[in-house]
């Protein structure tokens, strides 16, 4: 019999971006067992909603996390807006979903990237990298920004995309789904890439649902679960939206839907830039949330559903500010899908999960 | 034969332009709207202190019996918002970066008194 012995994985490892420990509890070379700890970059941000008015949180939520920063910026904003009652106009929310599906593009090239380096695929890396770049320039030229980007506010938007810009996007864009078209068949149907992933850290779609999996990770499984498929605020006006969905639930088919869904945004952003209408980006937002209102919010970000809650107290200040982030919810399946794979594949799988650890701690 | 599919792209790009600028001899040039540093007209500025109190991060102080508009660049995040809240629109958004600084400091501008000068 073996005897079993605890491997340390993280916070510091090369496939991690952020710090994420586990304690892997190894028999040969079997994960019979994984403990997460997380906690190493908490910060406190959801304090300092007592410190800072509703419309200066804004800038805390951001920095939340620097890949999903536009998200929580909007997902923040659209809570306080239903606390308070404030319809924004329409353009704005065409200009948010624009922004936002710009910032999933971004997200997924990145893990792309990321995924390629963790298999040992450096050029591939190279190339997601270098439209990543692109997707990049397109934010720094519409907001001046190009992590953080500080457009979104109670009300709107604080900046407009005029038509030669929104064409300058769509020009970039049809650049990079060329590029990515290539860098995608080589992800599906490479060798090196399908021998690290089919069949690797398999999860079943009653396991998906049991465990309440959100995002990427759970459409992997066949869970046709995307916040998007509600129709909030600007999503309401596109044609048709479906979740992306694979059957398999391992880790070639997390990288599938991944894949596919940034086709699906480069779709989104061209059909909300044909559609946008003309008008005002924001609308004055005057007085307090009233004391003891509450409100919730559900975004999709790029890792999955993420929830958001506030309570007024009749300042201008909030009572309480709280996100249920995508990759607090996927802990548990993660825990689930790392027991019992080869100590090999963990690096794979947890990045197949992406993981993001400064939205969890916050 | 998809083995080769990255091949072809990385080849091609032997034949390009190079993606990356060589940095610091080459720089990209600043976009029209970025976010560089917060510049202030101090003509125009009447000392409110709005744009203090709006300030996310307490980067700028007003004193208005000195007669004194100071911004501390370390602490600006250059969301904005004391441009937008401006109500004399004397604060605007310069798109060139400042530039590294050995020590923590802030810019201090001193404002004219328009009575004096009358």
């Amino acid at each position: 019999m073996s005897k079993a012995t605890i491997i340390p994985f993280g916070p510091q490892h090369p496939v991690l971006p952020e710090p994420l420990h586990l304690d892997l509890v190894v028999e040969d070379e079997t994960v019979v067992e994984a403990i997460p700890q997380i906690g190493f970059v908490h910060r406190g941000l959801e304090k300092l909603v007592e410190t800072r008015d509703y419309n200066q949180f804004i800038y805390v939520a951001e920095r939340i996390c620097g890949i999903c920063a536009f998200g929580h910026s909007l997902g923040y904003a659209e809570t306080v807006e239903a606390l308070m009652g404030v319809e924004v106009p329409k353009r704005a929310e065409y200009l948010r979903v624009i922004w936002h599906e710009i910032s999933r593009i971004h997200s997924h090239l990145l893990w792309l990237g990321l995924a390629a380096d963790a298999f040992g695929f450096e050029s591939l890396f190279m190339h997601c990298w270098r439209l990543r770049e692109r997707v990049l320039d397109i934010f720094e030229k519409t907001t001046g920004g190009r992590v953080i980007l500080s457009v979104v506010s109670v009300g709107g938007v604080n900046r407009d995309i005029d038509s030669t810009q929104m064409d300058e996007i769509l020009h970039i864009l049809d650049g990079i789904e060329d590029d990515y078209r290539q860098i995608m068949q080589v992800m599906l149907t490479d060798a090196s890439v399908k021998n690290r992933t089919v069949g690797v850290g398999h999860i079943s779609y009653e396991d998906a649902v049991s465990l309440c999996m959100v995002g990427p990770f759970a459409r992997a499984s066949n869970v046709a679960y995307d916040v998007r498929m509600f129709g909030h605020g600007g999503y309401g006006e596109l044609s048709d939206f479906r979740p992306l969905c694979a059957t398999e639930g391992d880790c070639y088919a997390r990288v599938k839907v991944r894949c596919e869904e940034v086709l699906q945004s480069i779709a989104i952003v061209k059909e909300m830039a044909a559609k946008i209408p003309a008008g005002d980006i924001a609308v004055p937002v005057k007085g307090s949330p009233a004391a003891g209102a509450e409100s919730a919010n559900i975004l999709e970000q790029p890792r999955g559903e993420c929830y958001y809650y506030a309570r007024g107290n009749g300042t201008k200040y909030l009572d309480r500010m709280r996100m249920r982030t995508p990759t607090s919810q996927n802990l548990a399946g993660m825990v689930s899908v790392l027991e019992g794979c080869d100590l090999a594949d963990v690096n794979m799988i947890i990045l197949t999960i992406d993981p993001c650890i400064s939205c969890t701690e916050r | 034969m998809s083995e080769f599919g990255l091949g072809r792209m990385t080849f091609g790009s032997i034949f390009k332009k190079p993606e990356t600028v060589l940095y610091p001899f080459e720089k990209k040039p600043a976009p029209a709207g970025l976010k560089g540093h917060i510049v202030i007209d101090v003509n125009q500025c009447i000392l409110c202190g709005i744009c203090q109190r709006t300030c996310p991060c307490d980067a700028i102080t007003v004193d208005k019996p000195n007669r004194s508009w100071e911004i501390n660049r370390f602490q600006c995040v250059q969301c904005g918002s004391c441009i937008r809240a401006c109500p004399k629109k004397c604060l605007s958004m310069d798109p060139a970066y400042t530039s590294p600084a050995p020590h923590m400091h802030t810019d201090s501008f001193s404002v004219p008194d328009p009575k004096k000068e009358a």
